[in-house]
């Protein structure tokens, strides 16, 4: 059987295609207008009631803070700090988490390392949903923050919180990596915090 | 090192070879029609004492009241550049030739002119928009958008 070079029959045509990947981005974008709360605020009113850990609990907490594997998506320039600080002089291997998964069914952590714009989010929302329980965001950068420079702009994304609920932010346009690593550690006071159990 | 010509010199040889295409030629540029943009570029090309084989880039300007076209051109063999613009007049539906036939180069230029900026190609094999998605209303990069 000869294949048809001119006209491809695929499953979907390209136009359908483009159509889907339109109407996909419009319905986020309208969904989109608030910030999503952080899951785990009840963290400070529990604190405030002094009710303590299993230790169970700190078993798992330390457990699961001491291997947090950051999903790669990196969407812009924040990836060189996130990189830097990944390398032998800042060194990330020293938390466990020296190990990038390219599949995000592997991962805990996702540190949106950059300027994310309208037709790259629905892709970022997906890695998110991918990423089994627990998992954590960290948002570095300004952009990763507000959108930073360019929040007025057509195209970006006012903020991660908007596509997905974020735990940490880590200011900076880049960040250091020290600032980073700090962020990090804020991180794994709160997984140290969390209650695994109920009873 | 590359030698930009003279954009007169080479106005005058154009306007021998397709009269009236010419609108003005300065030592940097020379302004044409947009009518005459391909067969002028299909000249710049195959003329073997020209041989303007590569486009560096397609770069367009909104001044208000008309579009205007920049295309660098660069010949390999004999190492000298020259400047062609063109102007589209039409701020509702403007169309301009597209080279993509000459330069394959000029694809996703040419395609990211028309997202931004909202200006056709006439002759573009895939001519839809390149960094933003399907449905996006308006051209971002024109002066009166927002």
């Amino acid at each position: 059987m000869e294949v048809d070079i001119v006209t491809p029959k695929h499953i979907y045509s390209d136009e359908d295609l483009d159509r889907t990947e339109g109407q996909a981005i419009e319905a986020l974008k309208k969904s989109a207008t608030e910030i999503i709360p952080d899951p785990d605020r009840w963290l400070e009113e529990e604190l405030e009631r002094n009710i303590l850990l299993t230790s169970l609990d700190s078993i798992l907490n330390w457990a699961r803070r001491s291997s947090l594997w950051p999903a790669i998506c990196f969407p812009a320039c924040c990836a060189f700090e996130f990189i830097a600080a990944n390398a032998s002089r800042f060194d990330l291997s020293r938390f466990g988490m020296e190990i990038l998964r390219a599949s995000p069914r592997q991962a805990d952590l996702m540190v949106t390392a950059g300027t994310l714009t309208w037709k790259m989010a629905p892709q970022v929302k997906r890695i998110y949903e991918q990423m089994a329980e627990p998992k954590w965001v960290i948002a570095m950068g300004a952009c990763g923050i507000s959108g930073g420079i360019f929040r007025s702009s057509y195209n970006v994304v006012p903020g991660y919180n908007h596509i997905v609920p974020v735990d940490v932010y880590v200011p900076g346009c880049p960040p250091r990596p020290e600032a980073l690593i700090y962020g990090i550690r804020m991180l794994h006071s709160k997984i140290s915090q969390r209650r695994n159990i109920e009873g | 090192m590359i030698l930009a010509l003279s954009g007169k010199e080479v106005a005058a040889e154009l306007e021998q070879n397709f009269p009236g295409s010419v609108v003005e030629s300065g030592e940097n540029s020379i302004l044409v029609k947009s009518e005459s943009v391909f067969a002028i570029a299909e000249y710049l090309k195959n003329t073997p004492e020209l041989d303007f084989s590569y486009l560096t880039h397609i770069s367009a300007v909104d001044y208000y009241n008309y579009f205007e076209l920049v295309y660098q051109l660069i010949s390999i063999q004999h190492k000298h550049s020259l400047v062609i613009k063109t102007r589209c007049y039409d701020r509702q539906n403007p169309v301009i030739p597209s080279v993509v036939k000459l330069w394959r180069g000029a694809d996703f230029q040419e395609r990211e002119i028309y997202d931004l900026m909202g200006v056709s190609f006439e002759g573009h094999p895939n001519l839809k928009r390149i960094a933003l998605w399907q449905g996006f209303e308006g051209h971002p990069l024109r002066k009166d958008y927002l």
